[in-house]
């Protein structure tokens, strides 16, 4: 590691000398004499000395203390969110991880993240189902179908689309979204409550289906254009060997574009995985506020972790605070294990990927 | 098992821009022939025009006719995908998948074709290796990827992967061009071996080895740069390298042209 500035500083010296070389014989008699270029090789000189202070260490610098921030940065925050935490949970008279009941504020508080750990997990995986099958057919629309002025606004209007603020969502799914997905849940009911998912009695509404179905739209839009880049990625001979081989479009697509696509793909339905588990503003405007544990998706009802703490922080005493924090943290664990099993599936295959590369 | 190829006027664009114009030629069965000429002289586009990859790339079209044992190759209502099947392809880089092992390489086109059976799979797979001379070298890692064997290994395993589907032509687009010359004779090598069982047509700028595999030599020409190539010369290799009826084709092989 610690040969490597002084390697390219010798590049870079290595480079100037080139560059002499190759200018000396034909303007040796043109070149202004004040000029004077070190000789190099054959000269005689000594060989120039590696500069004490550069850009190289400069810049090393510069990009370890940026790297060392992340870590600092990180680590502060987690200081801060545990010492909050770490009171409430103390302060708790229920089990923090299996009890329902969100009651931070009493003069017993017991509370625990179990339903809205639940539902955060429920609603994000809902909106996954909806929206991963329908961006990929959109992401591979846009790379391999779509003539090129048919795909070019049409991912610019992809990309509009992220760039609407989820309380513009919420607000959106709260009056007037929520109208169809009541019809649509009263349908659901009369022909399918035989599955416990659509079983019940109403009040249909304010359901986690219709928050599910606001995250999935917000979704979309990252995943699509994400998977629109790497499928765009594939290299046309790849391509090109499989319909050599006799393959249709679709196959051809099957064959090369998707596995190749693969761990990217996977890279962006985790991120938007990460943008369903941490949405807060749409969900707390969506889902009826439930401290249960159901799999009804369509029933009023529903909660999740980022919601409850965006309802409940303004009324919150310092137990309750502490509570909601300490929510966040489990919140910020579940993050941490979709990724990390993310990168798992990425990295699984990647004898593979390197030596494509 | 193989089939005899024939091309009457067959012009091909790339939009409006006329590729070639009017090539005329006949490949016979369990033949090699060597396509050479000047870069941009349309070989290459000649080449795709036969297993019908030219069209592709968007607006490119062709016209004239193509015929493989008296089978219109552009009737319109010949699947493509059988076209491609029967007439296969290897390309100027070595291309295997490189999300597949070398095994799924070789049967990848099997499999697309529908073939599930893992036994068959198996044999075709050890089958086409063996025809493509890496069985040896890779047998005991066909689990490995594909894209980590040498350019050379590469470019055999895409030859054992167009042969597996058993076409009846196969046509190489400059095969050894980034290949070192030892890869380059074992493909060489390859080539006699596979005569035997398809017709191979090729496209190379190496003259030595056109001299050297091919049993007719079309020389391909262009009059200047934005003309359309065309077939100035095509008839038994022997003839074209020692006594060319066409001057053009001698300045060339000459290297005094091109």
């Amino acid at each position: 590691m610690g040969d490597n500035p002084s390697r390219s500083t010798d590049a870079t010296a290595g480079g100037s000398g080139v560059t002499g070389r190759h200018a000396r014989p034909a303007g040796t008699g043109v070149s202004p004499s004040s000029y004077q270029e070190p000789p190099i090789g054959g000269g005689g000189a000594p060989l120039q000395r590696k500069a004490r202070f550069s850009m190289e260490t400069g810049f090393r610098g510069l990009s370890v203390s940026a790297g060392a921030m992340v870590l600092v940065i990180i680590v502060a925050i987690a200081v801060f969110l545990i010492s909050k935490a770490v009171p409430a949970l103390q302060a708790n008279t229920a089990n923090f991880f299996t009890d329902t009941k969100w009651f931070p504020n009493d003069a017993q508080p017991n509370f625990g993240i179990a339903a809205i750990a639940f539902g955060t997990v429920l609603s994000s995986v809902i909106a996954l189902i909806v929206a991963v099958p329908i961006a990929l057919g959109i992401a591979l629309f846009l790379s391999h179908y779509a003539p090129k002025r048919l795909a070019t606004p049409l991912g610019f209007v992809i990309d509009l689309l992220a760039a609407v603020p989820s309380v513009v969502f919420g607000l959106w799914g709260r009056d007037v979204f929520s109208q169809p997905v009541k019809d649509f849940s009263v349908w659901l009911n009369h022909y399918f409550g035989w599955i416990p998912l659509f079983g019940g009695d109403g009040p249909f509404g304010r359901s986690i289906l219709l928050g599910s179905l606001v995250l999935a739209i917000m979704v979309l839009p990252i995943v699509t254009s994400l998977s629109r880049e790497v499928f765009q990625q594939t290299p046309g001979m790849n391509e090109e060997a499989a319909l050599a081989l006799g393959a249709t479009k679709w196959e051809m697509i099957r064959t090369a574009v998707i596995p190749y696509g693969k761990p990217g793909v996977i890279a962006a339905v985790m991120l938007g995985l990460g943008r369903a588990l941490g949405e807060t503003i749409a969900l707390a405007l969506t889902l009826g506020t439930v401290f249960t544990i159901s799999f009804n998706l369509i029933q009023t009802g529903g909660n999740s972790i980022a919601a409850n703490i965006a309802n409940t922080f303004g009324e919150a005493n310092a137990i309750g605070r502490g509570a909601l924090i300490a929510s966040g943290l489990v919140l910020f664990a579940i993050t941490l294990v979709v990724n990390m099993a993310a990168r798992a599936i990425i990295y699984r295959r990647r004898e593979f990927r390197d030596s494509a590369a | 098992m193989a089939k005899r190829i024939e091309a009457s006027n067959v012009t091909s664009y790339y939009g409006s821009f006329k590729a070639i114009d009017s090539i005329s030629m006949t490949v016979e069965p369990k033949t090699i022939t060597a396509l050479i000429g000047p870069s941009g002289c349309g070989k290459s586009t000649f080449l795709r025009s036969i297993n019908r990859m030219h069209e592709v790339l968007p607006g490119a079209r062709i016209e004239g006719r193509l015929t493989i044992d008296e089978q219109n190759i552009y009737d319109p209502d010949v699947d493509v995908t059988a076209v491609r099947r029967l007439i296969g392809m290897v390309f100027q880089r070595p291309n295997p998948f490189p999300t597949m092992s070398i095994y799924e390489n070789v049967v990848a086109g099997l499999k697309l074709n529908g073939v599930k059976k893992k036994s068959v799979l198996d044999d075709a797979a050890e089958q086409s290796l063996k025809s493509a001379n890496l069985w040896e070298e890779v047998k005991d890692r066909l689990g490995r990827p594909g894209a980590g064997l040498s350019g050379g290994q590469q470019q055999r395993l895409c030859i054992a992967r167009t042969i597996a589907v058993e076409p009846q032509v196969v046509l190489m687009d400059e095969p050894c061009s980034a290949l070192d010359p030892i890869s380059t004779l074992a493909i060489e090598d390859l080539m006699f071996k596979l005569k035997d069982r398809f017709t191979i047509i090729i496209v190379t700028h190496n003259m030595q080895q056109a001299a050297r595999v091919s049993d007719k030599t079309g020389f391909f020409s262009i009059d200047k740069t934005g003309e359309p190539g065309r077939l100035i010369e095509y008839d038994d290799t022997q003839k074209i390298f020692s006594n060319p009826s066409q001057k053009k084709t001698e300045d060339y092989i000459t290297g005094r042209f091109g």
